[in-house]
């Protein structure tokens, strides 16, 4: 393993982390707003999305996969791709996302 | 286990002091008898295990099977009454599946994934040793049933809300979700610690385009078994809550969807089928070569319809209920996915028969096992299109028709290629070859056996037998010869056959162990790297891990091209490279220690398992037991640094089997 | 051992260069586990999507879910992730004093949830939600007891990693098994963002 190898796979520094983690909090601030305010046809995409970012954001910094052997996203994201193929498509069958 | 070399001498070093683990429980001293077996972590013991452990299950299930044609062979059977045929036919499919196939293609697995990349163990030996057992306590409790009540009785596939406490209040159900969850668990440990294996721990130069078929393959099963075991694990939760805590997953009256279940046991289910051929596929495709005495016809098209089967598997689960009633845009478009993944297996068929093609063909068993493959499960794979035909298919759902296409591609397809193993790799694993003219009874009256039993069933399927009927009428049999009670007959004789075909093999087994012939270490004249070491392997497996530079290396070390008559020529035979490799030794090797706790563990498991039918108590024992275990687990030294295997050298040297600390 | 490729087993984890992909054993094995565990969670989330609006008897969610209290909660084991990551990069540096503690305050966390999440479900239960009451009660209660088991089994591996730092006894590569400690940790924490979003935000 070379320098930038050994570089990479202690990530970031603790500051960047806790800046990442400030941004999560405020994520979730926005998301339990949603609660209180009505953000009317927005409400569903713009929970999904911060949902997604936050998911994305912990998988990519605090696991560290942004920075880490491809071979580990593969691993982990052929898991998460089948698991939305599969189950999407068991719910549509029961007409889940109709209505 | 680490092998250490003493000199033959009074000044033998003491045994070596294992060190402590949680304060009072040693690691094993004693590696002989019995204990060599229990507490081993070598692949090659465990991958033997595994072999023993199916072939005992293969045995069980086919008795079962054998009630089930005793029952329909003329009518009124009464050999079974209804319930015990119930118990006998989910009790049959569960057993074979997942007691035998799964654990038998493991015990190939196990034995020679490693061997055909170039290394000396997998990569995580407790773990290993640990899925095993695991594997042995679900088979227990499954079959512990028979005897604690009655067996499961809802049919493999245990459709809700048939399996629910209201229909199936016996504890068989329950018996049949606690196994299948434990061997659940020993399957994606194992899988798990497969990938791994082939991802890092292949020879130097092995790039992934240059490992054997039967290793791709496998690699293939294990992802599909990593993605699909969480969503049956899913599946007998939900089912296990509901039958032992009052859920109501699957309870209609409050409004359930009982396809849930068939939706979550077929997404596993489907790619479970790929699971089970996709090793006898890796198995003949190392057999056909070796025995056409030609290289494998289109190697990357083989590995990646192979790995594309396995994709596409994901996507093509629920025309196992085109008859439930989805919608007609599910069911168009899981039909014509279904007939997409007809195209690599076609695929494959071709390269098989053009490996054929042109070559020197050398009849082994193992040569007619392969063959007999290639043409069964194509007529498996034939009636399996024309499932995919929705209309059709629901039609035949049901009945005897889709029993026989499942057979053909599992009896015809999957256990010919597991025979074809059987008698290719005997020489490698005990040194010792299998009698060809036994052999050649055994295939035989296999082939008749198969296509008696299960030929009729298309028949009889398209005659509207059902398939869990348990007696029928003489006036139901019809009139005329060709009747439906003619085929039934016939394939109940067929079934008998078959079995006396399987007996022939354990004959053989027994007379080779007494006085079979001792193997050549290159006997057919192989192909793949793990035949380039002693029969059976040493411990450590390669003396001297191999450099590799083909595809086909071991072949490669024997013959080179004579680029002017274009053809090959010898260069050396397997034995000469053998002995190179043990004179060129590496100096020191390192080898995992035995392990009390794999056992420990899974017996926990097991405990724990139990305690969910027989209360709180029994759950508490087992969790301790898991507790401790996987303490003594994670505290345990899992490498001595010191204590190292020295080649054997012709100084009268002894050898000696020594603990690590 | 001069040969790299001698190394078998578990041994050859601490030398993940020795490796054909260069990769530990073990970091594969977290990642391949984690893969696996997508399905297993997506099929749990899934039964509940399925199931949520679906009350025959007893409360409905609208009724029962105390968003303020779920988010605090959500808060902490988010909080948690922070102080993981804090504890391998500490760990990484060699530097057991502050792995220690990092590892003890996300034990903290995480028993705290574990905390909420009992006094969660007793007021359910309270309030008439029994396991067995409705296909809502039964798919709730099993996600989200799933999820909770998983983050008690992580509290205790981080309490049984820091015994184990702290008595020396560590086999391997102790910044390693910090590491995938924390993969397990964050795995837990982004299966409740999804859990919080789906079971609790977005009405049924």
């Amino acid at each position: 393993m070379n320098a930038t190898a050994e570089h990479q796979e202690h990530g970031m520094s603790d500051a960047s982390y806790i800046k990442i983690a400030i941004i999560l909090a405020a994520i979730t601030g926005l998301e339990v707003s949603t609660y209180y305010v009505d953000f009317g046809p927005l409400f569903m995409p713009a929970l999904l999305t911060m949902m997604i970012v936050k998911f994305v954001m912990v998988v990519s910094y605090f696991m560290h996969l942004k920075f880490d052997s491809k071979i580990f996203s593969f691993l982990f994201y052929t898991g998460l791709g089948l698991a939305l193929f599969v189950y999407c498509t068991a719910l549509a069958t029961f007409k889940f996302f109709v209505s | 286990m680490a092998i250490i070399e003493r000199p033959g001498t009074e000044t033998t070093p003491a045994v070596v002091t294992p060190q402590q683990t949680l304060g009072a429980v040693k690691r094993p001293v004693e590696t002989k008898g019995w204990r060599e077996w229990l507490f081993t972590v070598d692949h090659k013991k465990i991958g033997i295990m595994y072999g023993v452990v199916a072939m005992a299950f293969f045995i069980v299930g086919g008795v079962e099977a054998l009630l089930i044609r005793l029952q329909l062979a003329a009518p009124n059977g009464h050999i079974l009454s209804a319930d015990k045929y119930n118990q006998m036919f989910t009790m049959h499919a569960t057993t074979m599946i997942f007691l035998f196939a799964m654990p038998m293609a493991g015990a190939f697995a196990n034995y020679f994934l490693p061997l055909q990349i170039g290394a000396r163990d997998v990569a995580f030996p407790r773990i290993n040793a640990l899925s095993l057992w695991l594997l042995v306590v679900g088979g227990i409790v499954l079959n512990a049933s028979w005897f604690l009540g009655g067996a499961a009785d809802g049919g493999w596939f245990m459709y809700a809300p048939n399996s629910g406490p209201v229909f199936s209040p016996s504890h068989g159900v329950d018996f049949w979700v606690l196994g299948l969850q434990v061997a659940g668990i020993a399957s994606l440990l194992g899988s798990i610690n497969l990938i791994v294996t082939v991802l890092n721990m292949r020879a130097p130069g092995m790039s992934l385009m240059k490992m054997p078929v039967f290793t791709w393959m496998i690699l293939v099963v294990q992802f599909l078994l990593v993605f699909s075991l969480p969503v049956i694990t899913v599946a007998l939760v939900l089912l296990m809550l509901q039958r032992s805590y009052g859920a109501t997953f699957f309870d209609v009256s409050q409004g359930a969807d009982p396809l849930l279940w068939q939706h979550l046991f077929w997404i596993f289910g489907h790619p479970e089928v790929y699971v089970l051929i996709l090793p006898s596929f890796g198995i003949i495709s190392e057999v056909l070569p070796t025995f056409s005495r030609k290289p494998l016809f289109g190697y990357p098209f083989v590995v990646f319809s192979g790995a594309s089967i396995g994709l596409v598997g994901f996507g093509v689960w629920a025309h196992h209920m085109f008859a439930s009633g989805l919608g007609p845009v599910s069911v168009a478009v899981f039909s014509i996915a279904t007939m997409a993944i007809a195209i690599p297996t076609g695929v494959k068929i071709f390269n098989w028969l053009l490996t054929m093609w042109g070559g020197k063909l050398w009849y082994t068993t193992a040569m007619k096992f392969a063959i007999g493959l290639v043409i069964l499960f194509t007529i498996g794979g034939l009636s399996g299109v024309t499932h995919s035909v929705a209309p059709s298919d629901t039609q035949q759902t049901d009945t005897y028709y889709i029993v026989a296409h499942f057979h053909y591609v599992l009896f015809g397809g999957m256990v010919f290629g597991l025979f074809s193993g059987f008698y290719y790799w005997w020489p490698k694993v005990f040194g010792k070859m299998l009698n060809e003219k036994l052999g050649s009874w055994n295939f035989w009256l296999m082939v008749i056996g198969m296509n008696m039993t299960f030929g009729p069933m298309h028949i009889l399927g398209l005659q509207g037998q059902p398939r869990r009927m348990y007696i029928w009428t003489k006036a139901r049999g019809g009139e005329g010869l060709f009747n439906f009670g003619f085929w039934n007959m016939v394939a109940s004789i067929g079934s008998f056959i078959l079995a006396i075909g399987v007996l022939f093999f354990l004959i053989n087994v027994v007379k080779t162990a007494r006085s079979g012939k001792t193997a050549p270490l290159d006997p057919w004249d192989a192909r793949t790297l793990e035949w380039l070491t002693t029969s059976p392997p040493k411990p450590h497996n390669f003396d001297r891990i191999p450099v590799v530079h083909h595809l086909d290396e071991f072949f490669h070390r024997k013959y080179e091209e004579d680029s002017a008559a274009n053809t090959m020529r010898k260069i050396a035979d397997g034995e000469e490279l053998v002995r190179a490799e043990e004179a060129a030794a590496d100096a020191n090797i390192h080898l995992p220690a035995p392990s009390y706790w794999p056992i420990v563990l899974a017996t926990g498991v097991g405990i724990l398992g139990l305690g969910i039918i027989y209360g709180v108590p029994i759950m508490v024992v087992g969790f301790a037991v898991v507790l401790f275990a996987s303490f003594g687990w994670v505290l345990e030294p899992s490498v001595a640094e010191d204590i190292d295997f020295a080649p054997a050298s012709n100084d009268g040297n002894t050898k000696e089997i020594a603990p690590l600390g | 051992m001069a040969e790299t490729a001698t190394h078998t087993a578990d041994h050859s984890t601490e030398h993940g260069h020795e490796t054909s992909t260069g990769l530990t054993n073990n970091k594969l094995a977290m990642w391949l586990f984690l893969g696996s565990e997508c399905l297993l969670f997506g099929g749990l989330i899934s039964t509940y999507m399925l199931y949520r609006g679906r009350v025959s008897s007893g409360p409905h969610p609208s009724r029962i879910f105390d968003i303020p209290f779920t988010s605090v909660s959500s808060f902490v084991l988010l909080m948690s992730s922070l102080t993981m990551v804090l504890a391998v990069s500490s760990a990484q540096r060699g530097d057991d004093r502050r792995t220690n503690l990092w590892l003890t305050v996300t034990a903290l966390l995480g028993a705290t949830f574990i905390g909420g999440q009992v006094y969660e479900f007793t007021t359910f239960i309270r309030e008439g939600l029994g396991f067995s009451t409705s296909l809502f009660g039964s798919s709730f209660y099993t996600l989200t007891g799933f999820h909770g088991v998983h983050v008690s089994v992580g509290v205790i591996m981080l309490l049984s990693t820091m015994g184990i730092i702290r008595k020396g006894k560590i086999t391997g590569n102790k910044a390693e098994v910090v590491e995938l400690i924390g993969l397990y940790w964050h795995f837990v924490d982004i299966v409740w963002i999804i859990i919080f979003t789906l079971v609790y935000l977005i009405p049924s």
